[in-house]
């Protein structure tokens, strides 16, 4: 039997010191490069970076930042959630309250009410919908909406010692149940429509390369500043914990640790990165509707996890990265076989790569 | 007469030469355990019949007896996963465990370690003590505490105590089996119980580890209450001082190993076959 310490294990899990300083070098670099590329060098330079690639890079990271919290309730804590595209909405849905404030009366109705509440006859504002035309509130509720949720829900499911499949199954009904009530007109969310049309953030246009630059800069120092935080919390003893319980949860409780906690702390931590994601995606991407609830964007988030490598931090950023990048390449290439070759990436990671990109990488490196 | 003390002392609140601090374990009058006329049944079968036994503090007892006799009923019993139909159980002069549940019972200061070993497989051999020693285990504490001096020399001693200083940085996941049992008996330790409940330790062991196992028992011989449930003889006599043997949910006798093993009724039912 051959011995290996335990640093050595962690190190080639955590990439070592040196590959995490790499990796957030090359994490900043984009963040600055991206930006430069695409307003400073000159749009008939071979160098220029278009609207297009910023754009999408600029949703790769609020994805990664996504993957970044999967990764810490399912990676870390083995506990699948199929209900973390909800959180995301709901960030995105909380500071799209504000984006829909932000348009004043340049709707088509020309109304101090957004287009779809005319439509529907409303002539004031519903309760829930006070105070979201200030930044400070509306920011507040990415974080709150989804985070007092994750925390009423987690509370009861955790304390039922509802676990593993079922799990998962019930935060599926979760996100489903919350997608059909956002397709509600009634909901007062603008139904399957959703938030569109948006102008300006805090009286700035929002359409100008400017503006998505701060967003994608934005997003990029989120994504950054999250994964140092992971770092320390997986790091930590409260980090070991949480592994422990994935491992062994009866000899955790055996220790004298209320499991509960734990895993309310993280998940409700992780729902709330999440609903940061969502809020930084919404301007970038200028829509939200119920179909970011959708289960089968749940499932992806897993995917992109389990392609990345779980439990390992950057590979799940790896993983949404490689995955959204070959969904923009082939939903134009080949749009009708996206799904299919998605489903053929699940089936091949989980057959020969059962430790994901990570896991691939390590093995190269072994062999060099 | 001490189930009678008991009760006294309980009913008064204080029993003269002590106070009595409600939910601290008391072992002023040298026990750690009273088991009194316990009966648990299971669809009419008895898994205990009546069964009385004392532990003192810093005695290692070992429990023998043959297949449903009732040893693994009384360690359920004991932690509080079974309850008695009738009978009293008391940790120490104070803590009626019938009253409490598990969790309580483990904080009270009773520690179990189970036949299968199971430790933190992907943690190392020091972080599985680090989780195990006795602190506040809350969330917070978890994310900003550290361990004291005090904790990281006990978490030393405690590798050499168990055998494994030179394994400390190793995953507990990579350790023999016998290894990963002293580990558990580690954790334990960590938790500093009061009273360890072992249900078979050297069940799978090599022969070595096992002896390894007894020597590492005999050292913890007036430092904790250790019960020990075991059907490998040679082993017991290697640590026993004072042999229980069990049989059809009571004590069929009890004594120095030479004593039960030449008892007429221990040979005729266990030790003879």
């Amino acid at each position: 039997m051959s011995y290996q310490p335990v640093s050595m294990q962690l190190a080639q899990r955590l990439f070592g010191i040196n590959g995490w300083i790499g990796f957030c070098i090359a994490l900043g670099v984009i963040i600055v490069l991206f930006p430069v590329l695409n307003l400073v060098v000159p749009v008939d330079s071979p160098l220029h970076l278009s609207d297009y690639a910023v754009s999408l890079a600029g949703k790769i990271l609020c994805y990664a930042l996504v993957a970044l919290a999967m990764d810490l309730i399912w990676g870390y804590t083995g506990i699948l959630s199929l209900g973390h595209s909800l959180f995301f909405a709901l960030g995105g849905y909380a500071f799209g309250m504000y984006l829909m404030r932000q348009i004043g009366h340049d709707g088509s109705y020309g109304s101090h009410l957004p287009d779809f509440m005319v439509f529907l006859d409303w002539k004031a504002y519903p309760w829930y919908w006070s105070f979201t035309d200030h930044f400070w509130y509306a920011a507040l509720l990415v974080i709150l909406a989804p985070g007092l949720l994750a925390l009423v829900f987690g509370y009861f499911a955790f304390r039922s010692r509802i676990k593993g499949v079922y799990f998962a199954i019930i935060t599926q009904a979760m996100t489903f149940a919350f997608m059909l009530l956002f397709f509600r007109n009634e909901t007062g969310f603008g139904g399957n429509n959703g938030f569109t049309d948006f102008k300006r953030i805090a009286g700035v246009p929002i359409a100008t390369g400017e503006m998505r630059m701060v967003l994608f800069i934005l997003s990029g120092l989120t994504l950054l500043g999250f994964l140092l935080l992971a770092r320390a919390i997986v790091t930590s003893k409260f980090g070991r914990v949480l592994t422990a319980i994935r491992d062994a949860e009866s000899r955790v409780m055996f220790c004298g640790y209320n499991p509960l906690r734990y895993k309310l702390a993280i998940w409700t931590f992780s729902a709330v990165m999440c609903g940061i994601a969502g809020a930084l995606y919404v301007p970038q991407v200028g829509i939200i509707n119920p179909s970011e609830m959708s289960p089968a964007n749940s499932i992806e988030i897993a995917i992109w996890v389990a392609v990345g490598g779980r439990g390992t931090l950057i590979g799940p950023l790896l993983g949404a990265g490689i995955v959204n990048g070959a969904k923009s390449w082939f939903t134009v290439a080949f749009p009708e076989y996206w799904l299919y070759f998605l489903g053929l990436l699940f089936v091949l990671v989980t057959l020969f790569l059962p430790q994901g990109v990570m896991g691939l990488l390590k093995k190269i490196r072994r062999k060099i | 007469m001490i189930a009678n003390e008991l009760k006294e002392s309980h009913a008064s609140g204080d029993s003269g030469s002590h106070t009595l601090v409600p939910g601290e374990l008391d072992t002023s009058h040298g026990v750690v355990l009273y088991l009194e006329e316990i009966t648990v049944s299971f669809d009419g079968f008895r898994a205990l019949n009546k069964l009385s036994l004392t532990i003192d503090v810093g005695e290692l007892r070992c429990i023998i007896g043959p297949n449903g006799a009732g040893k693994t009923t009384m360690m359920d019993v004991i932690t509080g996963k079974t309850r008695p139909d009738s009978g009293t159980v008391f940790f120490g002069q104070t803590l009626d465990l019938s009253r409490m549940n598990e969790p309580q019972i483990a904080h009270a200061g009773i520690g179990r370690k189970f036949q299968k070993p199971t430790v933190f497989e992907n943690h190392s051999v020091y972080e599985n003590l680090e989780l195990a020693i006795k602190t506040d285990k809350g969330v917070w504490n978890s994310l900003f505490g550290r361990l004291s001096g005090e904790q990281i020399d006990r978490i030393g001693e405690i590798l050499t105590t168990i055998n494994l200083a030179e394994k400390a940085t190793m995953l507990a996941g990579l350790l023999s089996h016998g290894q990963k049992q002293w580990l558990e008996i580690g954790m334990l330790l960590a938790q500093e119980p009061k009273l360890l409940l072992l249900d078979e330790p050297v069940a799978g062991m090599t022969d070595h580890e096992t002896e390894r196992t007894a020597e590492l028992l005999n050292t913890l011989v007036g430092q904790h209450s250790i019960i020990v449930v075991e059907h490998d003889m040679d082993f017991v006599s290697s640590i026993a001082r004072k042999v229980t043997v069990l049989h059809e949910g009571s004590v069929l006798a009890e004594g120095t190993m030479d004593k039960v093993q030449n008892d007429e009724k221990v040979i005729e039912v266990y030790l003879g076959r």
